[in-house]
């Protein structure tokens, strides 16, 4: 399609420019922003037979009324996806900016993507180990989850999404035809950082493609970051059969660039001024995960996110949330505690758990230990706040008892070091050793024959 | 007639909002297809010479220039054999014949009939001749569907007169003429299909009183939050409280004939499981694949917002044509505030005022036309018949906030208010629905069926459990404080039964393949044994026995457990447990001689 180019601004507002008069534009096509030295990208966002909004991914700085040139693609933000893209960088918007030479064989994809078909789709069965105890056992981990982390500042999630990339592993199934996709927003440069040291460290660099919108590159190039990442997992998942762990991360900044946009187009705000979409558009990057019949590769999604003030009834946890396939919620006060990793297994949750653990996926019992655990837990929260009011002596035998799970529970269970790889039956096997300090009338959750079978009572409290 | 070569142009597109000029003589409400993919689109308001248009697909690359064409018919849904064990978007478009012409991703502009016209089914024709007169309504063939469901045959709603050409009993394609009615304003032909637009509630012939209970084999429901067949009910809370599996377990075990499954703007692996789930799931009343009974309508959170505005819609009209059919048909919708949020979407893209968090003013009006389309109705036509259609709603407010506007809406037009607690979900007590927060105004509707045809005394025994609930609610205000030591022996008792209760009754696993559905005569037998040992045990304790004593390891363990432990077909082994309790007590009455009297 021959590309139409004008010259001259209407309007310059914000991350928005306007053009007068275009002719044969279409919604959402890339646009090339020219000045004397530079060359932007930029998309149409609304467009009418008098004037095209356009939003300039790298910003509008610099740019003049008169003299900008502006070129209509004819086509939507397309990326190009080859395997040559393993252990490669890029920016937020595909461009390799590791000095490498530019990708030349591939196909050039629509980064929007397109929706999966329902009836397309395969239902995630397959239990991923991840070697830590608290996930594997009460919110586990399955092969095409979208399984957020919801963090908030100074928590160690990037570290736990590395150990979760570097133990991730498939029960007896070959390693190697795996790929990870990480995807930046926003994120500071020594997180980034890290988070490439560690891929190198374990040799799994060379199976992924980092795609890295740091905290100081333009904020409107992030909306098209994880629109780029994913359109490459789709392509790595299902036409090359590799099973594709995406980290996207932080989703925050990805929702502030939403919003500066939202504003600057003058939108009505729902919610703390996001737009009124924003659930429609978050659902279209988390429901690119999962699994597609007769295909073999997959997407599974982690993306983390932090929480403003750790509150989960933000806008951002809230809406992904709902839409995502449970949570794992980080806890300041295990933090604080020294806890790592510093999971509130009470507000976590892996909605695909019930069918990928049990007989056949984990071991029989898994499914009731982990109700157990939770149900004990909770009963704990109680007692601890009882025992802060009329102090431990005043307590019963069966509530102290439960003090001493929860202490345990915390200090053993979810307590593990960052290179520690604990293996499903150990972690079961250690779930059930804790549950010894509750009395046997109080497990509820699991049957006689599985307290037959692995109930060991601790005498001494 | 309207012409169909009427042409718009395009002028402004904004998202799935599209604008054209042009438009005089298009329908407010008319389907049309917008541009070179013709995309599918819909008018929803009309301004001189120009049109506003909802796009039900993706609008990229769209232009302005190109063409708007009209299609003389207002949104409308294909009604006729096929429908069911289909699963469609939220426009009726059905998803594997998508899949068949698109691939596993969804592409844009594809057209596909809603149901099979060339499918052939074994019709048995009625008794009407040529020359009889019919009604519209009035059934004149039937089709078995499939080994659940009978498909009547019916003359469409507005269509009256002297019926001709009346064909045979014999095998016929879905297009196929069964017949001629000549009306006051010419023929119709009666296909196997008829169509009818999504926005206009079908008519009824009256609409009457709920009487009889919609069973959901969900105990905490049943017993104590009933819904009536023809009820309309909301399921409200956060995310991860469990919307979606009692959702599920609804339309699994509820005792309609006809199961409508809107997804709507949710996830696409949820849907994927019911796909997979119910052709193996068998219907406990006829043996049959549950699939056999449902329709499912996926428009996921990544499809377009409008289709997902439109799938409620699409939904319940469907369930109307079973309903006039005379079937008691349930609709469950997850979730209504998808679907709110869609109004808002498009409402934003209007640039309208918005009222309370961007939603548009008409949102409480929209919801409660919505769940007006619910109902017990005796249907049109020659005979009585008496259909039902009742509608379930999910409700996800933001934050779990119960005053935000969805919510509030909601709450005016449904009578049933089935609460998801945060606290029970994070415990994993499931169902988590709150027993003292929600409500049925059913409940009084439908003692006298109950009491008919389950137990008398059901009523008086939810009465007490209820009570037993309140009350324990209170204490443990003061268990909070001082810890339960302090209690004496009455109320110590109190909650413990009350901790039977909740475990051994309310508490029920979706995934059990005993507990998950309980039918109510278990549930009678259940509330049976439980309410026996709390008279017994509180008889000893208010003579002064310890509570320790009738609190047996035991005998907790057996009240607990029996739900998963007594099969529903195996309901007289409650004889041996009320047997072994008799055992437990009279023990401990002759240790501790008081006496029984009768």
């Amino acid at each position: 399609m021959p590309s139409k180019e004008y010259v001259g601004l209407s309007q310059i507002n914000g991350p928005l420019v306007f053009v007068e008069n275009p002719k044969g534009v279409g919604y959402n096509e890339v646009v090339e922003i020219i000045t004397e030295n530079q060359r932007r990208l930029g998309q149409v966002v609304q467009i009418s037979d008098k004037v095209a909004m356009i939003q300039v991914f790298e910003g509008t700085s610099g740019l003049t009324v008169d003299k900008t040139r502006v070129k209509f693609l004819g086509r939507p933000l397309m990326v190009k996806v080859s395997d040559e893209m393993l252990g490669r960088e890029f920016n937020g918007i595909g461009e390799p900016i590791d000095k490498g030479p530019d990708i030349l064989n591939g196909e050039s994809r629509d980064i929007n993507g397109s929706p999966i078909n329902p009836a397309s789709r395969m239902y995630p069965r397959n239990f991923i180990q991840t070697g830590i105890s608290a996930i594997d056992a009460l919110m586990t981990l399955i092969r095409g989850q979208k399984l957020p982390i919801f963090s908030g500042n100074g928590l160690p999630h990037n570290r736990i999404a590395v150990q979760i990339t570097k133990q991730a592993k498939l029960k007896g199934e070959e390693a190697g035809n795996f790929a990870i996709v990480f995807a930046a927003m926003g994120i500071k440069h020594d997180e980034a950082n890290f988070i490439r040291e560690s891929l190198e460290q374990s040799g799994a660099i060379k199976n992924t493609i980092m795609f890295l919108n740091l905290a100081d590159d333009p904020a409107i190039e992030r909306i098209a970051t994880p629109r780029v990442a994913l359109t490459a997992a789709e392509y790595l998942a299902f036409d090359k059969n590799l099973h594709v762990l995406v980290l996207l991360t932080d989703m925050t900044n990805y929702c502030e660039a939403l919003r500066e946009l939202a504003t600057a187009r003058g939108e009505v705000p729902s919610r703390k001024g996001y737009p009124g979409y924003l659930y429609s558009d978050l659902a279209s990057i988390y429901e690119r995960a999962g699994m597609i019949k007769d295909k073999n590769g997959s997407i599974t999604q982690i993306p983390i996110l932090s929480m403003p003030n750790d509150d989960i009834t933000h806008p951002i946890p809230d809406l992904t949330g709902y839409i995502t396939e449970g949570q794992i919620v980080l806890n300041r006060d295990l933090n604080r505690k020294g806890i790592y990793p510093p999971i509130g297994v009470l507000q976590s949750l892996s909605r695909l758990m019930k069918d990928g653990i049990g007989k056949g996926y984990t071991r029989d019992d898994h499914p009731h230990v982990s109700s157990q655990l939770f149900a004990s837990y909770s009963k704990v929260q109680e007692v601890k706040a009882l025992a802060s009011i009329i102090g431990e002596e005043e307590l019963t035998d069966s509530d102290r008892r439960y003090l001493r799970f929860g202490e345990a529970f915390e200090n053993e269970f979810i307590n593990q070091g960052e290179d520690e790889d604990r293996s499903i039956e150990e972690t079961l096997d250690l779930g059930w050793k804790l549950l010894g300090y509750l009395p046997k009338i109080e497990l509820t959750r699991v049957s006689e024959k599985e307290i037959a079978d692995h109930y060991k009572e601790i005498k001494e409290i | 007639m309207i012409a169909l070569d009427r042409k718009g142009i395009l002028y402004s597109i904004n998202g799935p909002v599209v604008k054209a000029k042009n438009m005089t003589g298009f329908m407010m409400h008319e389907m049309v297809f917008v541009g070179e993919m013709k995309l599918t689109g819909e008018i929803i308001s009309l301004e001189g010479d120009s049109a506003t248009i909802q796009v039900y697909e993706e609008t990229t690359n769209l232009k302005p220039g190109e063409e708007v064409l009209g299609t003389g018919n207002l949104l409308s849904v294909t009604l006729g054999p096929g429908l069911i064990g289909s699963v469609f978007d939220g426009i009726q478009r059905p998803l594997d014949v998508l899949k068949a012409a698109s691939g596993d991703f969804m592409k844009r502009g594809v057209f596909a009939d809603p149901i099979d016209l060339k499918k052939s089914w074994n019709v048995q024709m009625g008794k009407i001749k040529d020359g009889d007169k019919v009604v519209g309504g009035q059934v004149i063939a039937t089709v078995k569907e499939t080994e659940s469901v009978i498909h009547k045959i019916m003359i469409p709603p507005n269509v009256s007169g002297i019926a001709k050409n009346v064909k045979s009993s014999g095998k016929y394609t879905v297009d196929t003429v069964l017949m001629t009615v000549q009306t006051e304003n010419g023929e119709e032909e009666i296909k196997l299909y008829q169509r009818w637009p999504v926005r206009i509630p079908r008519p009824y012939s009256e609409r009457l009183a709920p009487r009889e209970p919609l069973v959901t084999g969900i105990r905490v429901i049943d017993t104590l939050f009933p819904i009536s067949k023809g009820g309309t009910a909301a399921i409200p809370g956060g995310f991860g409280t469990g919307k979606t599996v009692v959702q599920h377990q609804l339309a699994k075990w509820s005792d309609a004939d006809v199961i409508i499954y809107i997804g709507c703007g949710e996830r696409g692996n949820e849907m994927t499981e019911v796909l997979e789930e119910f052709p193996q799931l068998i219907d406990p009343r006829n043996g049959r694949p549950l699939m056999e009974r449902t329709i499912l309508i996926a428009n996921t959170s990544n499809m377009p917002v409008s289709a997902r505005e439109a799938s409620i819609y699409t939904g319940i009209t469907m369930a109307e044509y079973f309903r006039d059919m005379g079937y008691n048909v349930a609709l469950m919708a997850d979730s209504t505030s998808r679907w709110a949020e869609a109004l808002r979407e498009i409402s934003g893209r209007l640039e309208e005022m918005p009222a309370e968090e961007g939603f548009p003013p008409y949102l409480a009006s929209r919801i409660g036309e919505f769940y007006e389309r619910a109902g017990r109705v005796k249907t049109i036509g020659d005979e009585e018949r008496i259909g039902s259609v009742s509608v379930i709603g999910a409700v996800s407010p933001p934050g779990g906030d119960f005053s935000e506007p969805v919510t509030t809406g909601t709450k005016r037009f449904i009578r049933c208010f089935w609460e998801l607690d945060r606290q029970l979900a994070n415990a994993r007590h499931h169902p988590s629905i709150n027993w003292l927060d929600s409500y049925s105004e059913y409940a009084v509707e439908l003692k006298e069926w109950i009491s008919k045809n389950v137990d008398p005394d059901f009523y008086k025994m939810r009465d007490r459990i209820m009570q037993i609930l309140t009350e324990d609610d209170n204490l443990q205000q003061i268990i909070k404080l001082v810890g339960e030591d302090v209690l004496p022996d009455n109320q110590k008792l109190t909650v413990r039964i009350a901790n039977i209760i909740k475990v051994g009754y309310l508490q029920q696993d979706a995934f059990s393949d005993v507990d998950s559905n309980c039918p109510l005569k278990k549930q009678d037998a259940m509330l049976k044994t439980i309410l026996h040992y709390a008279d017994r045990s509180s008889k000893l304790v208010s003579k002064g026995v310890a509570v320790s004593e009738v609190l047996d390891e035991d005998i907790v363990n057996t009240l607990m457990r029996m739900k998963e432990n007594v099969k529903s077909d195996h309901l007289d082994e409650f004889k041996k447990i009320e047997e072994k309790l008799d055992a437990f007590f009279d023990q401990l009455d002759k240790k501790y001689q008081v006496t029984t009297e009768a």
